[in-house]
């Protein structure tokens, strides 16, 4: 294969900016509250598009496994909160069912 | 240790143990597709930006050229533009003077965790979370290229999870919250499915669409929201 570093030097540039943009120019200004309010629903429905439908295909041969790992993430994050445990939990949880699929 | 630091720490911890595994996968995937430990690295250290390098993994494969990837991964990655906007009206005072280098660090996780962080971001908060993030998804890739092999399949596919897991841990606090939010969440979700089954827009686009378009109509409902804590 080619030499691959003039490909992942553009990678990162196109990549830099677009997270860099932004902090230039709403830097030290303040904003209206409409564009506030807007941006303030940005996280929520960012992580929405986020989690789904690509869950559906984090296993693809056994989407089933991938869904109960998530199902253990909300149940335990909802009863006691936390990142971690929810997080490994639920990487257990699919191996596990994987693991009865196979 | 300071509080700010601890909080840091406890919120970095999750995320390096989130891109640990998906970096395996990635460090497996390169040396599987013949790109040498270097390249491999270098993807992770200076692109830094999960789904848009398996995508190029992917378009390498099929044979298309340079040109073609850079122009995706701007369209896959366009989606941190409405994060760092977002961001920047976070950050503190201090931080400020660090922008090139948050910029750099602007994951969807990072990012995630940073805008549920309550009040002006500090750099040491931000700093901390990002090596966090930038160190698992380094030795994660550097260790899925060397021991991939090793790895039993089964472990590694079932580590896919780990990254939708860390979101849902996220956003699971400011859902309990607010039932706006649940709504906004599986809205932008449904919107996204239905625009990838459409199949019009190039890759990572049903992602910005759903956020102009969700965060849009969900800006009428949290208006009064804002106002409030602008009073305070």
């Amino acid at each position: 294969m080619n030499n691959l570093i003039p490909l992942i030097l553009g990678m990162a540039a196109v990549t830099y900016g677009p997270r860099l943009i932004p902090f230039l120019m709403l830097t030290n200004k303040k904003t209206p509250k409409r564009v506030d309010a807007f941006l303030k629903c940005i996280p929520v429905a960012a992580i929405g598009a986020l989690i789904i439908p690509g869950v559906f295909n984090a296993t693809p041969d056994m989407p089933l496994a991938a869904i109960s790992g998530m199902a253990f993430t909300l149940i335990y994050g909802l009863w006691r909160g936390g990142i971690i445990i929810p997080v490994l939990g639920s990487v257990a949880v699919t191996y596990f069912i994987l693991f009865l699929g196979n | 240790m300071t509080k700010e630091v601890q909080d840091a720490f406890k919120a970095g911890i999750p995320i390096f143990i989130g891109y640990v595994p998906a970096a395996i996968a990635f460090g497996i995937l390169s040396k599987g597709c013949g790109i040498t430990f270097l390249e491999c690295f270098l993807f992770s250290a200076v692109v830094f930006a999960g789904a848009s390098q398996f995508i190029a993994l992917n378009l390498l494969m099929t044979g298309m050229g340079p040109g073609g990837i850079i122009l995706t991964t701007l369209l896959v990655n366009f989606r941190h533009f409405l994060m760092s906007a977002y961001l920047s009206t976070r950050i503190g005072r201090i931080a400020r003077k660090y922008i090139f280098l948050i910029a750099f660090g602007v994951t969807d996780e990072v990012f995630s965790v940073l805008s549920f962080k309550k009040g002006q971001l500090s750099k040491t908060f931000v700093f901390i979370l990002q090596l966090s993030a930038y160190s698992g998804w380094i030795s994660g890739t550097v260790t899925g290229y060397i021991m991939g092999g090793f790895l039993p399949e089964i472990l590694t596919k079932s580590m896919g999870v780990a990254l939708y897991a860390l979101l849902l841990a996220i956003l699971l606090p400011e859902i309990k919250k607010s039932t706006k939010a649940v709504i906004l969440v599986i809205a932008s979700g449904l919107l996204n499915t239905i625009l990838i089954k459409l199949d019009i827009l190039p890759d990572g686009w049903t992602i910005i669409v759903c956020i102009l378009i969700i965060a849009s109509v969900g800006s009428f409902f949290v208006a009064d929201d804002v106002q409030e804590e602008v009073c305070e």
